[in-house]
């Protein structure tokens, strides 16, 4: 073999990949794509500014286990950013992508149509962490809650929660005829799973039929995990088996289903 | 991977794509019966037909989108479905009805394009080549047109392709920009790509092909060069005038020479061979009658295009059979 000749300018070359992700990442912080991204970081923050200001909402209840409201609620807020990112955004931009074309388009290059669905994904996991962690940091720093004790199983809980989130996403990105259903279904199961992890009552609070239904829903298993591990304990396995199973079945069902075109 | 390559066809010359009896169905619908045809290297070879004929289901099948039911497929020695990796980094598309993100900027497009291809061509020079450098932060949706179809050609040539499929290039264009574009392909066939070119402009393919397919209804109808397609069809002269008096058509009719004669308002057009003219202009001078904007056309690969298919180019395809009338 001779010695191969050096490329002075490939070696400045991003990867498919790395440039898609680049791209989405842009793209999410323009026109209609941007309106998700400020929903999803600011509606936790401004509940959290409102429920932090409300008195008894930091007083530890017995009902919760010596947790203020406001702790109760963090974690509710957490997955509802993750949530309206990957039920309603991502399968809007899959599917717009999808009736335009955008798709078919990828699939006459190297690259294909895969890897861009990889990178909508990393870009909405990478901006689900960021709210995460700004959410908790604001939480934590400017209304004293605590950090979760068990953190370890904190992670675990929110890890099979985003998967659960974004393989349910997934599937309305396969079956939405259009990015106007997409967005629509995707708002609707939003709404509903929102009810279900106890955003307009904590799960605690609701009559045991619905805590039932709650505990059998993403969401529903999610919070009372992050609750558990907020606390000092590791999630039950219910719970994670719960998210686990909605991810696994989701994403068999989205790459069954999926179409390009 | 077969070593197709060199692939010669009758007239010793490369193939670059050759398709024998494809065959492609929709459910119930035939979309390409029988479509055979080679395109040789470096050319631009046009696919020509009326809406609905299966020119786009030919060139996806060539491209790989879509898999054939029938026949043989080969570009550049490979086989569009199994060597799929290889083929797309040496064929560039332009899809038909293929658009990009609304906030994709032009070039952000383009150096995002570049990055899928193992060698590809510096995406600002070819932004300067196809003029759309003005338009290097400017969102897809804010393009105009032409800008679009601009950045799409650049999108299917920013791999360095050997081969380019360009699908209904100048459709929703303006004249102006439909000329532009054809410049900018004759371009493009300089720099040694060789380009399929569908179309159902006349104009464009008698302007820019080596040679033309003529599908209709899933079957390749006629296959030659432009000149060689119009001359097929009529040999004779199509002659119009105004006449400065009333003349019988039947002094005309009567002339050897003569197929037809139809009115279009005040002006006569009389089609006929070779030696037409002579007669036809001999007829009025013992009449004494001038004929006034006299124009003489010879067939055109319109013509050849109704005479083979039967119907006109910008004619709806969803009409039925009765439609089909010979002119």
């Amino acid at each position: 073999m001779t010695a191969t000749t050096i490329a002075a300018p490939a070696a400045r070359r991003r990867s498919a990949m790395t440039q898609l992700v680049i791209t989405e990442m842009k793209l999410f912080t323009r026109g209609r794509a941007m309106l998700a991204l400020v929903l999803s970081a600011g509606i936790p923050l401004l509940l959290i500014v409102i429920f932090g200001g409300i008195h008894s909402f930091n007083t530890p209840v017995s009902k919760y286990g010596g947790l203020t409201t406001l702790d109760v609620y963090v974690p509710i807020l957490l997955v509802f950013a993750i949530a309206l990112l990957c039920l309603v955004s991502m399968p809007a931009t899959l599917a717009t992508y999808r009736e335009l074309g955008y798709l078919r388009r990828l699939k006459s290059t190297p690259a294909g149509p895969l890897r861009v669905l990889v990178a909508e994904l990393a870009v909405k996991l990478l901006v689900s962490v960021v709210i995460v962690i700004v959410i908790l940091a604001v939480a934590r720093g400017g209304y004293g809650v605590a950090a979760p004790r068990q953190a370890g199983g904190f992670l675990v809980a929110g890890v099979l929660a985003v998967a659960a989130l974004m393989a349910v996403g997934l599937f309305v990105s396969a079956v939405a005829p259009t990015a106007g259903a997409a967005r629509g279904i995707g708002a609707v199961l939003l709404y509903l799973m929102m009810f279900f992890a106890g955003l307009w009552l904590p799960i605690q609070n609701m009559p045991s039929v619905l805590q039932h239904i709650s505990h059998a829903t993403p969401l529903g298993a999610a919070v009372p995990a992050l609750q558990n591990a907020t606390q000092g304990q590791w999630p039950t396995w219910l719970q994670l088996v719960t998210m686990g199973a909605y991810a696994v079945a989701f994403a068999l069902a989205a790459a069954r289903f999926f179409r390009w075109e | 991977m077969r070593a197709l390559a060199s692939v010669r066809d009758a007239e010793g010359m490369s193939a670059v794509i050759d398709v024998q009896h494809l065959h492609k169905t929709y459910g119930d619908t035939v979309a390409v019966a029988d479509v055979s045809f080679t395109v040789h290297e470096g050319e631009i070879f046009g696919i020509l037909g009326p809406n609905g004929a299966g020119k786009t289901t030919t060139v996806e099948c060539v491209e790989g989108l879509r898999d054939p039911d029938g026949g043989q497929i080969s570009v550049l020695g490979l086989d569009p479905q199994r060597d799929r990796d290889a083929l797309t980094q040496r064929l560039g598309v332009q899809l038909q009805q293929s658009r990009l993100p609304d906030q994709l900027r032009v070039s952000e497009a383009l150096e995002l394009f570049s990055s899928f291809y193992p060698d590809p061509a510096d995406w600002r020079e070819l932004m300067e080549v196809l003029g759309i450098s003005a338009k290097a932060s400017t969102p897809f949706r804010k393009l105009s047109g032409g800008q679009q179809q601009r950045l799409s050609i650049a999108l299917a040539l920013v791999g360095n392709p050997r081969v380019a499929v360009l699908d209904e290039l100048t459709t929703g264009l303006d004249p102006q920009a439909r000329r532009d574009t054809w410049e900018l392909i004759e371009g493009v066939r300089e720099r040694g790509v060789t380009i399929v070119l569908v179309t159902h402009f006349m104009e464009e393919a008698e302007r820019l092909c080596n040679r033309v397919a003529v599908i209709d209804a899933g079957r390749v109808v006629a296959l030659d060069t432009p000149a060689a397609l119009a001359e097929q069809v009529q040999t004779g002269q199509r002659i119009q005038f105004r006449p400065s008096a009333p003349i019988d058509d039947f002094l005309l009719e009567s002339l050897p020479e003569v197929t037809s004669i139809q009115h279009k308002g005040d002006a006569l057009v009389v089609t006929g061979t070779g030696n037409a003219l002579n007669a036809v202009i001999s007829v009025l001078a013992r009449n004494q009658i001038v004929a006034e904007q006299l124009r003489v056309d010879q067939a055109t690969l319109e013509d050849a295009f109704l005479a083979f298919t039967g119907k006109h180019p910008d004619a709806d395809d969803d009409q039925d059979d009765e439609g089909k009338t010979k002119p």
